[in-house]
Protein backbone atom coordinates (compact mmCIF):
# COMPACT_ATOMS: atom_id res chain seq x y z
CA UNK A 1 0.00 0.00 0.00
CA UNK A 2 2.94 2.15 0.46
CA UNK A 3 4.15 1.97 -2.86
CA UNK A 4 0.64 3.38 -4.49
CA UNK A 5 0.99 6.75 -5.60
CA UNK A 6 -2.27 8.74 -4.59
CA UNK A 7 -3.39 8.52 -8.28
CA UNK A 8 -2.92 4.76 -8.22
CA UNK A 9 -5.06 5.26 -4.93
CA UNK A 10 -8.30 6.72 -6.90
CA UNK A 11 -8.40 5.29 -10.38
CA UNK A 12 -11.08 2.79 -11.27
CA UNK A 13 -13.07 3.85 -8.04
CA UNK A 14 -15.74 6.06 -9.27
CA UNK A 15 -17.97 8.95 -8.00
CA UNK A 16 -19.36 8.30 -4.66
CA UNK A 17 -22.46 8.36 -7.12
CA UNK A 18 -25.20 8.96 -4.71
CA UNK A 19 -23.93 12.45 -3.32
CA UNK A 20 -26.91 14.53 -6.08
CA UNK A 21 -29.84 11.83 -5.23
CA UNK A 22 -29.92 12.65 -1.38
CA UNK A 23 -29.38 16.81 -1.95
CA UNK A 24 -32.40 16.31 -4.72
CA UNK A 25 -34.53 14.11 -2.22
CA UNK A 26 -33.44 16.99 0.26
CA UNK A 27 -34.94 19.57 -1.97
CA UNK A 28 -37.94 17.77 -3.31
CA UNK A 29 -38.95 17.33 0.77
CA UNK A 30 -38.04 20.97 1.77
CA UNK A 31 -40.74 22.62 -1.19
CA UNK A 32 -43.39 20.13 -0.03
CA UNK A 33 -42.96 20.72 3.77
CA UNK A 34 -43.01 24.18 2.91
CA UNK A 35 -46.52 24.03 2.53
CA UNK A 36 -47.13 21.01 4.64
CA UNK A 37 -45.66 22.30 7.90
CA UNK A 38 -47.99 25.64 8.28
CA UNK A 39 -51.11 23.56 7.53
CA UNK A 40 -50.38 20.72 10.29
CA UNK A 41 -49.08 23.55 12.36
CA UNK A 42 -52.80 25.46 12.17
CA UNK A 43 -54.46 22.47 12.24
CA UNK A 44 -52.79 20.33 14.69
CA UNK A 45 -52.54 22.70 17.04
CA UNK A 46 -56.50 24.51 17.17
CA UNK A 47 -57.51 20.99 18.49
CA UNK A 48 -54.45 20.23 20.41
CA UNK A 49 -56.04 20.68 24.13
CA UNK A 50 -59.63 19.73 23.19
CA UNK A 51 -61.25 16.94 24.41
CA UNK A 52 -60.83 12.45 23.56
CA UNK A 53 -64.19 13.49 21.33
CA UNK A 54 -63.39 16.47 19.79
CA UNK A 55 -60.08 15.27 18.58
CA UNK A 56 -61.69 11.57 17.31
CA UNK A 57 -64.40 13.72 15.23
CA UNK A 58 -61.90 16.03 13.89
CA UNK A 59 -59.40 13.60 12.73
CA UNK A 60 -62.12 11.74 10.91
CA UNK A 61 -62.56 14.70 8.33
CA UNK A 62 -60.79 14.11 5.36
CA UNK A 63 -58.79 17.21 4.92
CA UNK A 64 -56.92 17.76 8.80
CA UNK A 65 -56.14 13.70 8.65
CA UNK A 66 -54.93 13.73 5.25
CA UNK A 67 -52.36 16.93 6.21
CA UNK A 68 -51.33 14.87 9.39
CA UNK A 69 -50.30 11.77 7.33
CA UNK A 70 -48.29 13.65 5.02
CA UNK A 71 -46.65 16.14 7.51
CA UNK A 72 -45.65 13.72 9.53
CA UNK A 73 -44.40 10.89 6.52
CA UNK A 74 -42.63 13.89 4.65
CA UNK A 75 -41.35 15.37 7.78
CA UNK A 76 -40.04 11.95 9.33
CA UNK A 77 -38.68 10.96 5.78
CA UNK A 78 -36.76 14.42 5.70
CA UNK A 79 -36.04 14.07 9.33
CA UNK A 80 -33.91 10.67 8.56
CA UNK A 81 -31.89 12.23 5.82
CA UNK A 82 -30.85 15.03 7.65
CA UNK A 83 -29.72 13.47 10.46
CA UNK A 84 -27.85 11.10 8.50
CA UNK A 85 -25.69 13.91 7.47
CA UNK A 86 -25.77 15.03 11.05
CA UNK A 87 -24.07 11.69 12.20
CA UNK A 88 -21.97 11.60 9.29
CA UNK A 89 -20.21 14.86 10.54
CA UNK A 90 -19.80 14.16 13.96
CA UNK A 91 -19.92 10.14 14.31
CA UNK A 92 -17.46 8.47 12.37
CA UNK A 93 -16.22 4.32 12.46
CA UNK A 94 -18.71 1.90 13.27
CA UNK A 95 -20.70 4.04 15.38
CA UNK A 96 -21.77 5.85 12.74
CA UNK A 97 -23.11 3.24 10.69
CA UNK A 98 -24.57 2.39 13.80
CA UNK A 99 -26.26 5.16 14.16
CA UNK A 100 -27.28 5.87 10.58
CA UNK A 101 -29.19 2.62 10.78
CA UNK A 102 -30.61 3.40 14.22
CA UNK A 103 -32.12 6.70 13.33
CA UNK A 104 -33.06 5.67 9.88
CA UNK A 105 -35.19 2.93 11.41
CA UNK A 106 -36.32 5.00 14.33
CA UNK A 107 -37.83 7.48 11.21
CA UNK A 108 -39.94 4.95 9.83
CA UNK A 109 -41.04 3.44 12.75
CA UNK A 110 -42.33 6.73 14.02
CA UNK A 111 -43.65 7.47 10.69
CA UNK A 112 -45.38 4.51 11.08
CA UNK A 113 -47.48 3.94 13.81
CA UNK A 114 -48.20 7.86 12.96
CA UNK A 115 -49.75 6.87 9.91
CA UNK A 116 -51.51 3.77 11.01
CA UNK A 117 -53.27 5.42 14.16
CA UNK A 118 -54.48 8.43 11.95
CA UNK A 119 -55.93 5.59 9.50
CA UNK A 120 -57.53 4.40 12.49
CA UNK A 121 -58.72 7.46 13.71
CA UNK A 122 -60.08 8.40 10.71
CA UNK A 123 -62.18 4.94 9.48
CA UNK B 1 3.08 11.81 -2.90
CA UNK B 2 2.87 8.41 -2.05
CA UNK B 3 4.24 8.70 1.71
CA UNK B 4 3.47 12.27 2.70
CA UNK B 5 2.27 12.05 6.54
CA UNK B 6 -1.45 11.49 6.64
CA UNK B 7 -2.32 11.29 10.22
CA UNK B 8 -0.19 14.30 11.92
CA UNK B 9 -0.77 17.63 9.23
CA UNK B 10 -2.25 20.79 11.18
CA UNK B 11 -5.53 20.91 11.66
CA UNK B 12 -7.09 24.71 10.38
CA UNK B 13 -8.09 26.88 12.51
CA UNK B 14 -11.67 25.66 14.58
CA UNK B 15 -15.15 27.02 15.41
CA UNK B 16 -13.26 27.74 18.88
CA UNK B 17 -11.34 30.70 17.90
CA UNK B 18 -13.67 32.22 15.52
CA UNK B 19 -15.66 35.14 16.11
CA UNK B 20 -19.17 34.56 15.82
CA UNK B 21 -20.96 35.25 12.42
CA UNK B 22 -24.41 35.81 11.24
CA UNK B 23 -24.07 33.40 8.47
CA UNK B 24 -22.53 30.58 10.47
CA UNK B 25 -24.37 30.78 13.43
CA UNK B 26 -28.03 30.83 11.39
CA UNK B 27 -26.29 27.80 9.77
CA UNK B 28 -25.77 25.62 12.96
CA UNK B 29 -29.03 26.66 14.37
CA UNK B 30 -30.76 25.22 11.10
CA UNK B 31 -29.05 21.57 11.98
CA UNK B 32 -29.44 22.09 15.92
CA UNK B 33 -33.28 23.18 15.49
CA UNK B 34 -34.15 20.37 12.56
CA UNK B 35 -32.39 17.98 14.83
CA UNK B 36 -33.79 18.98 17.64
CA UNK B 37 -37.70 18.83 16.36
CA UNK B 38 -37.09 15.26 16.87
CA UNK B 39 -38.44 15.45 20.49
CA UNK B 40 -41.46 17.10 19.65
CA UNK B 41 -42.09 14.79 16.34
CA UNK B 42 -42.12 11.55 18.82
CA UNK B 43 -44.39 13.30 21.44
CA UNK B 44 -47.02 14.08 18.75
CA UNK B 45 -46.65 10.36 17.58
CA UNK B 46 -47.13 9.35 20.99
CA UNK B 47 -50.75 11.47 21.28
CA UNK B 48 -51.69 9.94 18.03
CA UNK B 49 -50.88 6.28 18.77
CA UNK B 50 -52.56 6.91 22.04
CA UNK B 51 -55.85 8.57 20.57
CA UNK B 52 -55.80 5.35 17.95
CA UNK B 53 -55.91 3.34 21.45
CA UNK B 54 -59.13 4.64 23.33
CA UNK B 55 -59.68 7.42 25.98
CA UNK B 56 -57.46 6.05 28.35
CA UNK B 57 -54.42 6.22 26.92
CA UNK B 58 -55.41 9.67 25.19
CA UNK B 59 -55.94 10.97 28.42
CA UNK B 60 -52.43 10.03 29.72
CA UNK B 61 -50.66 11.29 26.27
CA UNK B 62 -52.55 14.54 26.40
CA UNK B 63 -52.01 15.23 29.91
CA UNK B 64 -48.35 15.37 29.66
CA UNK B 65 -48.04 17.28 25.63
CA UNK B 66 -50.97 19.65 27.01
CA UNK B 67 -48.77 19.89 31.04
CA UNK B 68 -46.72 23.00 31.39
CA UNK B 69 -43.59 20.93 30.13
CA UNK B 70 -45.58 19.91 27.06
CA UNK B 71 -46.66 23.68 26.14
CA UNK B 72 -42.78 24.45 26.91
CA UNK B 73 -41.71 21.79 24.47
CA UNK B 74 -44.01 22.44 21.75
CA UNK B 75 -44.01 26.18 22.22
CA UNK B 76 -40.16 26.28 21.68
CA UNK B 77 -40.52 23.59 18.88
CA UNK B 78 -42.68 25.89 17.17
CA UNK B 79 -40.29 28.58 17.37
CA UNK B 80 -37.40 25.94 16.32
CA UNK B 81 -39.89 24.90 12.95
CA UNK B 82 -40.42 28.29 11.69
CA UNK B 83 -36.82 28.93 12.21
CA UNK B 84 -36.22 25.90 10.62
CA UNK B 85 -38.54 26.38 7.27
CA UNK B 86 -37.00 29.88 6.65
CA UNK B 87 -33.40 28.45 6.99
CA UNK B 88 -34.97 25.58 4.54
CA UNK B 89 -36.73 28.66 2.22
CA UNK B 90 -32.74 30.24 2.30
CA UNK B 91 -31.50 27.03 0.84
CA UNK B 92 -33.84 26.55 -1.43
CA UNK B 93 -33.12 30.10 -2.79
CA UNK B 94 -29.29 29.45 -2.66
CA UNK B 95 -29.95 26.29 -4.87
CA UNK B 96 -31.01 28.61 -7.16
CA UNK B 97 -27.80 30.99 -7.21
CA UNK B 98 -29.61 33.46 -5.51
CA UNK B 99 -28.55 35.65 -2.28
CA UNK B 100 -25.34 33.71 -2.55
CA UNK B 101 -23.13 37.24 -1.31
CA UNK B 102 -21.89 37.23 2.21
CA UNK B 103 -24.22 40.50 2.94
CA UNK B 104 -27.78 39.19 1.19
CA UNK B 105 -26.78 35.73 3.30
CA UNK B 106 -26.52 37.46 6.45
CA UNK B 107 -29.19 39.61 5.90
CA UNK B 108 -31.01 36.63 5.17
CA UNK B 109 -29.74 34.96 8.75
CA UNK B 110 -31.09 38.70 9.80
CA UNK B 111 -35.01 38.36 8.79
CA UNK B 112 -34.70 34.20 9.34
CA UNK B 113 -34.11 35.60 13.18
CA UNK B 114 -36.82 38.06 13.48
CA UNK B 115 -39.92 36.53 11.40
CA UNK B 116 -38.99 32.89 13.05
CA UNK B 117 -39.74 34.87 16.35
CA UNK B 118 -42.86 36.36 15.17
CA UNK B 119 -44.35 33.54 13.24
CA UNK B 120 -43.73 31.99 16.32
CA UNK B 121 -46.09 34.62 18.42
CA UNK B 122 -48.49 34.77 15.51
CA UNK B 123 -49.07 30.89 15.90
CA UNK B 124 -49.15 31.06 19.82
CA UNK B 125 -51.68 33.90 19.68
CA UNK B 126 -53.81 32.05 16.61
CA UNK B 127 -53.40 28.48 17.79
Amino acid sequence: MAFLTDRKRATGMGSAKTGTHHHWQMMVTSVALLVLTPLFIFTFGSILGSSYEEVIAYYQRPFPAVVAILTLLVGFFHYRLGVQTLIEDYVHGFARKAAIICMICVSYAAAAFAIFAIIRIAL
Amino acid sequence: MADVNRGNRPLSPHLTIYRPQWTSMSSILVRITGNALIVAALMIVWWFVAAAAGPEAFATANGFVTSWFGDLVMTLSVLGLWYHLLGGLRHLVWDSGRMLDVDKSELAAQMMMVLSVLLTIFTVIVV
